[in-house]
């Protein structure tokens, strides 16, 4: 058994969500054998060896002209083609916007079941069953995959990194070089953020904070806590927010260790979005606001006299600390 | 398609636009989202039970809108739409219709699996030879986001996922895409699979000559490809139910703090 790994970059930094995914792989190797695998698509300032720590054996390492811009089509050929050359079994992708892209296409060239959404090893005993996230986190489901080749793609955060020793032998590998299509002419990044996708806290913000004058108060607590920022619809609607802060059913999915809503009613579309946060704390003057209802901690109370003070009992302990 | 050469006026470039382009917008049908999660058959289906279906909102509100609004720029486009299910995506697809689109299409076919659907899809977008497929970013309630990628990898088709913009220059289309932590903008030449996410175009409301107009537009029912399952769905079932909130006092933030650094270790 082979289980291969794509170990996703963000700017030739390995990500976080890469680091799950191939505890995950390597987790998967050790339940059913065989050896766990990566395969990385171009350049990277990391050292690709480190990913021996995480249970990866050998690192495939692709590096030509096509790798260095975003072409889904062309990377998902040249990864079909190292799925094929090194006999995987199982592929592993990480369920963010890139694995996203390349998973449903590697299952229709390789003819091989995809789940996505993956939160826990597959179950063996019986089939292959996997069991992912439905309805936007209210439920799970556990799916079979039919074909000898297996797709799974790990939800982002759902997955503990355990990291032990070891180094991955990495060989850089060729593959035939397909064109790339899709040309990126302009990339605008918000820098300077905790990307909301990856982030192990988040603090967010709703409509009782009044106006985008005042998230002060979200931007604070998150820099102090590390965290990063979001939002409710109605909040990204008016542009008081960017749109790439809105969360929930019809914006971002996430399901960081700690998710801290100020000011959000909690309605069942926005909770969709957050629900699967390990830790849920609720700041709301309205004690009948739904979101206690999905809390782990609430504080009923006006934020603008509520969230300074945490802000100073923050300081406090990172004083003491 | 064909790609029209604009005849250059004086002292402007020669500008080739875009005309008959031919979009497929696929429709997919979701319970409402408010809608009680339950499940039947020994946990093996969704209980449709008096749930109230609508239009998946990514397939609603960007990409059937976004289309809609190329068209109203270049009447010479073409939007068919296309569903994959049983009958009861009739009234999903006449109001999708309400909206906008030309013609639409159901495939009668169980939607149990993603493959399964995209090769429907697939297959059909094969036969009309369209210029640009439009897919949403996931449907909400299976959150699979595989069918755009699935139908692209078949035709052989760029993929673009999770747009927030479309234009189209020169024959190309401008796509705006996200990409971690900000967008890219990007230009491809057709033929092109997109999946579309906020920011696209901003949702619509069908009004009364729309709802009229899709009585008389034409519905057609074709029959499914035949294509095996590569996945089969076991079970389902509902997450543990909170233990219930611990609350702090207003007076006390400090509290919450320690509670969050001690209790919950999650500072
Ligand atoms: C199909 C569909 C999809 C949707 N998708 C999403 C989605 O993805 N994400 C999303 O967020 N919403 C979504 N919505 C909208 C959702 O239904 C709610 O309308 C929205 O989440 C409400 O945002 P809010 O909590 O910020 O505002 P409100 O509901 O107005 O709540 C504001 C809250 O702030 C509290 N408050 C006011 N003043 C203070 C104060 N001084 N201190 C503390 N608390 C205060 C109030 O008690 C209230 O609970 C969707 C709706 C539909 C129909
Ligand atoms: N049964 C279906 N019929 C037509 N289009 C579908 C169907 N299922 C999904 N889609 C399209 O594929 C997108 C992504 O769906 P999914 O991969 O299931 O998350 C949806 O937003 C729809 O545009």
């Amino acid at each position: 058994m082979n289980t291969l790994i794509y170990i996703e970059l963000n700017e030739g930094k390995l990500k976080k969500a890469a680091l799950e995914a191939a505890s995950y792989g390597g987790d998967i190797a050790k339940k059913i054998g065989g050896t766990a695998n990566a395969v990385v698509l171009g350049e990277c300032t990391d050292d690709l060896s480190e990913l021996g720590a995480y249970g990866i054996t050998n690192v495939f390492h692709v590096k030509n002209q096509s790798t260095t811009s975003f072409d889904a089509r062309s990377f998902s050929k040249m990864i079909a083609e190292v799925v094929k050359a090194q006999n995987a079994n199982i592929l592993v992708f990480s369920n963010t916007i890139i694995g996203k892209s390349l998973a449903p296409q590697l299952s229709v060239m390789l003819k091989a079941g995809l789940v996505t959404g993956a939160i826990d090893l597959p179950k063996t005993e019986n089939g292959f069953i996997v069991k992912k996230s439905v309805f936007s986190g209210k439920a799970f489901s556990e799916v079979k995959i039919l074909t000898d080749l297996k797709i799974i793609s790990l939800n982002p955060n759902a997955y503990n990194i355990t990291k032990g020793e070891g180094k991955a032998n990495v060989s850089v590998i060729e593959t035939a070089v397909p064109e790339n299509k899709v040309k990126v002419t302009a990339v605008q990044k918000v820098t300077g953020e905790v990307s909301l996708s990856e982030a192990d806290i988040v603090v967010s913000g709703g409509r009782g904070l009044k106006g985008p004058e005042n998230w002060g108060l979200v931007t604070e607590l998150a820099e102090l806590l590390g965290a990063a920022t979001a939002c409710s619809r109605p909040v990204a609607d008016v542009h008081w927010r960017p749109h790439h802060e809105h969360v929930g059913q019809t914006g971002f999915a996430i399901a960081p260790n700690l998710y801290i809503a100020i000011g959000i009613s909690g309605a069942i579309q926005h909770l969709a979005g957050v629900n699967r946060s390990k830790v849920i704390v609720v700041i709301n003057k309205d004690p009948e606001a739904p979101f206690f209802k999905a809390a782990d901690y609430g504080i009923v109370g006006d934020a603008f006299e509520v969230v300074p003070k945490m802000i100073e009992a923050v300081k406090k302990i990172k004083q003491g600390a | 398609m064909q790609t029209i050469f604009a005849s250059p006026k004086h002292g402007q470039e020669l500008t080739q636009q875009k005309s008959d382009m031919k979009i497929l917008v696929c429709i997919s049908k979701t319970p409402d989202t408010t809608a009680k999660i339950a499940f039947t058959d020994n946990n093996t289906k969704f209980s449709g039970e008096g749930v109230q279906w609508i239009i998946n909102p990514y397939d609603e509100w960007y990409s059937l809108v976004r289309a809609i609004e190329l068209k109203e720029a270049d009447p010479s486009t073409a939007i068919h739409l296309v569903t994959v299910g049983g009958s009861e995506c009739e009234p999903i697809i006449r109001k999708a219709l309400a909206l906008g689109g030309d013609e639409a299409y159901r495939i009668q076919c169980e939607e149990n699996d993603s493959y399964v659907v995209a090769m429907q899809i697939a297959a059909f977008a094969k036969a009309g030879s369209y210029d640009l497929i439009f897919t949403g970013k996931e449907t909400i309630d299976y959150n699979g986001s595989s069918i755009g990628g699935m139908i692209a990898a078949e035709l052989d088709y760029s993929f673009i996922s999770h747009a927030t913009k479309f234009d189209i220059e020169n024959s190309n289309a401008i796509i705006i895409r996200e990409i971690e932590g900000g967008e890219e903008t990007t230009s491809t030449p057709f033929p092109i699979v997109v999946s579309c996410q906020k920011g696209m175009a901003e949702q619509r409301i069908p009004n009364m000559k729309g709802i009229m107009g899709a009585r008389t537009k034409p519905l057609k029912t074709i029959d499914a490809t035949p294509t095996e399952p590569l996945t089969s769905i076991s079970t389902f079932d509902l997450p543990p139910a909170k233990a219930g909130v611990k609350l702090i006092s207003p007076d006390q933030p400090e509290e919450l703090i320690r509670l969050l650094k001690e209790e919950a270790k999650a500072i």
